[in-house]
């Protein structure tokens, strides 16, 4: 929020101070709580914190690593089902309906599943040219899995833009395709940022599913920390990761959405 | 209308609460304090301390695998079905409650997977058997009993891998191999060979397995008895390559809830197994076969 | 110049489901001539204009534009309507793009010309009607006048035979109602052919040509500005136009 001259900084300031002071008594009755000691010792161990800080932001790459490969190939592949599902006509019938079968079946299998079928069953197959490895499988199914959902969000998108657009675009001599391309698309897309990041978000944590077929990732590690320890902080640890990861991304999809609705919200009734 | 059904709602759950907890009354166990003369011996079987009076509550996993349990066609074993006392962990358990007093039909089954056995916590068994090694971290959580099986690791790789004529440690070093989470053949991979590469770690043995077959890893590391069931059941067209070196001799313990005196009790029993040979016959029954050479 | 027939509908019949819109529309368009739709809404004004630019499809009758039947089976509709521009009510300026943008994307990706010539032309049509301070900004940032005249603008830019203007400023503001008026005015002087559905009716007795009072699905009357509004012969033209003249506006 844009706030002007010093009526601004005075805001400013008894905001702060209210965080200040709201945190100091939280952590002050929580630390003097009767079960706080144990709490401490099983979840907030600073000497499992520092251990396990060593090895499991390595790990978390991995997941990064997965979750920006597959979160490229969910926008395309999303983008393609959901424009398949809305070509219009009774020739594309069968294209139409396909996308409708991949969409209800991939958004109602578990994702759990989809990941033990394809890492484990695929390679199984031992079908010269099908990868084996396990990280392209587990990609693979998680990119199956997410364009499901989010290509329901793009048709949604597709669906909220304004039908004089369309019509506007046909008018001046342009293609379906062109249409598309140049005028639904790009608006259908900037007004799902919001729906697509919750997708996004939970693309990111389901990457620690990839482990089930073997990689060690963050969630993996800390069970690895956790199994020999029997201290459940190394979790904490891998909570935080990921928390981080979502921050920025969220307040980037904030900002996004603020820019574009201004522009969005202008084209109604003359002003 | 509505208020019949929902008093006769009321009442019922008034009935079976009241029923739970006359059950309840019956099933606590008493002390058998008496004022007799000479101090009752607390292996008794009636002094034991026991979940359920006159049972003994044997946990394992499921399925439980050859060679430490069998079913009567010789495969993997569902602890909620019919109880068998084929496979060596099979015929221990029994053994153990045999020499405790307990008939066969006092051994009831319960199922735990592995990594809970031994986290801190009450347990819902009096023991738990399912190849949990001995270790310090373990011992703060739960306690063990005395061994009932000395172990070893052992590395299985498919017959026709790269790694399969390995005779040194040193050879296993570009071995991508897998493990399952929480397990000592885990530790053994990242203590004891230290491969240039990560290892993968599986939920379940199974899992693994399924892996080596996919040829996603070269090898696995579990321990030598169940290296023989992998090899001869599970992947015919793999090999047991070696056993791992260990500091110290790795076994396999009962597991109890930590302070629990039964332990004790347990123990002598399995002290009397192991002199009266009991335990190397069921190891001969079960686990022979010919140990692959360690690896140095 | 000799004068041409650039618009020719014949028998138009449009339903949507079970209600007919459209119940056999005549009319005729010669070039630079201008025509005032004037009726009730719902009388089907819009209709007949998007049945023109063949964004919707008709269920009996002909139109020919320019001497070409367009409504016949096998006619390229995307080719037809590069000759035909059109501006509607609202929601016409693509919000994502700016002005210079939304006027050049016709040219380049339908006309194919180069980014160069297709921003020289915008910016001269942008330039005589008064917008070419704002080529660089996004619609959201126009008022509602000056986005209708960027709309024309972006039609314009298409070098269209034919304008079909839709209500064009129902949705403005009173006070900026004057500005777009005043560029269909030009537009009007300076020879192009245009079909206008308005409510406008002083604005029609100024600019038209001929005006068509449009009645439940048929042009009941169709003669200059001056016979329609002054004297009209049909009951129900003289009742439309006697309740536009209650309230005000004529």
């Amino acid at each position: 929020m844009r706030a002007h001259g010093a009526s601004g900084w005075r805001s400013t300031l008894i905001a702060l101070a209210s965080t200040i002071v709201f945190a100091l008594v939280v952590v002050l009755v929580v630390s003097n709580s009767r079960g706080w000691p144990e709490v401490q010792r099983q979840f907030f161990n600073g000497e499992f914190f520092r251990e396990s800080l060593r090895v499991i932001p390595k790990a978390f790459l991995l997941n990064v690593r997965i979750f920006l490969i597959a979160e490229v190939f969910i926008l395309v592949f999303a983008l393609f089902i959901a424009i398949l599902r809305s070509l219009p006509g009774p020739v594309f019938f069968p294209l139409r309906a396909l996308a409708i079968v991949y969409t209800d079946f991939f958004r109602g299998v578990p994702t759990i599943l989809v990941i033990y079928l394809l890492g484990f069953g695929a390679p199984a197959l031992q079908i010269s040219g099908i990868p084996r490895d396990e990280l392209f499988w587990g990609v693979v199914a998680l990119v199956l899995v997410y364009s499901a959902y989010v290509s329901e969000v793009y048709r949604a998108g597709i669906d909220s833009v304004h039908p004089s657009q369309e019509a506007a675009a046909r008018s001046l001599g342009l293609s379906q395709t062109k249409t598309l391309r140049y005028v639904i698309v790009p608006q259908a897309v900037r007004r799902v940022v919001p729906p697509l990041l919750n997708d996004f978000i939970g693309l990111q944590k389901d990457t620690a599913l990839v482990a089930l077929l073997g990689p060690v990732e963050a969630f993996r590690q800390s069970q690895i920390e956790v199994a020999s320890n029997f201290n459940y902080t190394p979790y904490l640890v891998t909570a935080i990761l990921f928390v981080l990861l979502t921050i920025p991304l969220a307040r980037l999809t904030d900002w996004l959405v603020i820019r574009d609705r201004r522009r969005q919200l202008a084209l109604g009734a003359g002003r | 209308m509505r208020k019949q059904l929902v008093l006769t709602f009321v009442l019922a759950v008034f009935a079976l609460a009241a029923a739970a907890c006359g059950a309840d009354e019956e099933v606590t166990p008493t002390a058998a304090g008496t004022e007799t003369a000479a101090a009752p011996d607390p292996c008794a079987k009636d002094q034991l301390n026991l979940k359920t009076a006159g049972q003994l509550t044997i946990a394992t996993d499921n399925p439980a695998f050859p060679p430490w349990f069998q079913d009567a066609e010789g495969a993997p074993w569902d602890p909620t079905t019919e109880p068998t006392k084929q496979g060596y962990e099979g015929a221990v358990s029994y053994a153990v409650a045999n020499e405790m007093g307990f008939s066969d039909d006092e051994v009831k089954w319960v199922v735990v997977p592995f990594d809970n056995v031994f986290k801190p916590g009450p347990k819902d068994f009096d023991f738990d058997i399912n190849q949990v090694s001995y270790s310090p971290e373990r011992d703060q959580a739960v306690d063990f009993s005395d061994s009932y099986y000395d172990v070893e690791q052992a590395v299985v790789t498919l017959k026709s891998s790269k790694f399969a004529k390995a005779t040194l440690l040193a050879d296993l070093k570009d071995a991508k191999l897998g493990a399952q989470l929480g397990t000592t053949s885990y530790d053994a991979i990242v203590d004891t060979i230290q491969p240039g590469k990560d290892p993968n770690v599986y939920t379940t043995n199974n899992d693994a397995i399924r892996a080596l077959k996919n040829g996603n890893i070269d090898g696995i590391v579990v321990d030598y008895p169940t290296s023989l069931y992998v090899t001869a059941v599970q992947v015919p067209n793999a090999t047991a390559v070696g056993r791992l070196p260990a500091e110290g001799q790795e076994y396999f313990g009962l597991v109890f809830e930590e302070g629990n005196p039964l332990r004790d009790c347990v123990n002598e029993a399995i002290a009397k197994l192991r002199e009266a040979g009991t335990l190397d016959e069921a190891a001969q029954k079960w686990i022979e076969g010919s140990a692959p050479p360690v690896l140095e | 110049m000799s004068a041409v027939t650039v618009l020719e509908v014949e028998g138009l019949h449009k339903s949507f489901g079970r209600t007919e819109v459209l119940k056999g529309i005549d009319v005729e368009l010669r070039s630079h001539e201008v025509v005032c739709l004037i009726g009730a809404s719902g009388s089907g004004k819009s209709t007949l204009l998007r049945c023109v630019n063949l964004l919707e499809p008709i269920d009996a009758g002909r139109i020919e534009f320019l001497g070409e039947e367009i409504t016949a089976p096998k006619v390229d509709a995307n080719q037809v309507r590069r000759g035909i521009g059109i501006v509607f009510q609202a929601f016409n300026l693509f919000p994502h793009m700016s002005v210079l943008r939304n006027v050049t994307l016709g040219p380049k990706k339908v006309l194919g010309l180069s980014t160069e010539q297709a921003e020289t032309e915008a910016v001269d049509l942008l330039r005589r009607f008064g917008l070419l301070d704002k080529k660089g900004e996004y619609p959201d940032r126009l008022s509602g006048g000056q986005q209708q005249r960027a709309a024309i603008v972006r039609a314009l830019a298409m070098k269209p035979q034919l304008m079909l203007l839709d209500e064009v400023t129902s949705a403005l503001d009173p006070e900026l109602v004057a500005e777009v008026l005043d560029v269909i005015r030009e537009l009007a002087e300076s020879g192009m052919t245009m079909l206008i559905a308005t409510h406008e009716m002083s604005f029609a007795r100024d600019v038209a040509n001929r005006v068509c009072f449009l009645d439940d699905g048929v042009i009941l009357e169709d003669g200059p500005p001056l016979e329609i509004f002054f004297s009209p012969q049909n009951p129900r033209t003289q009742q439309f136009l006697q309740r536009i003249i209650e309230a005000g506006r004529l």
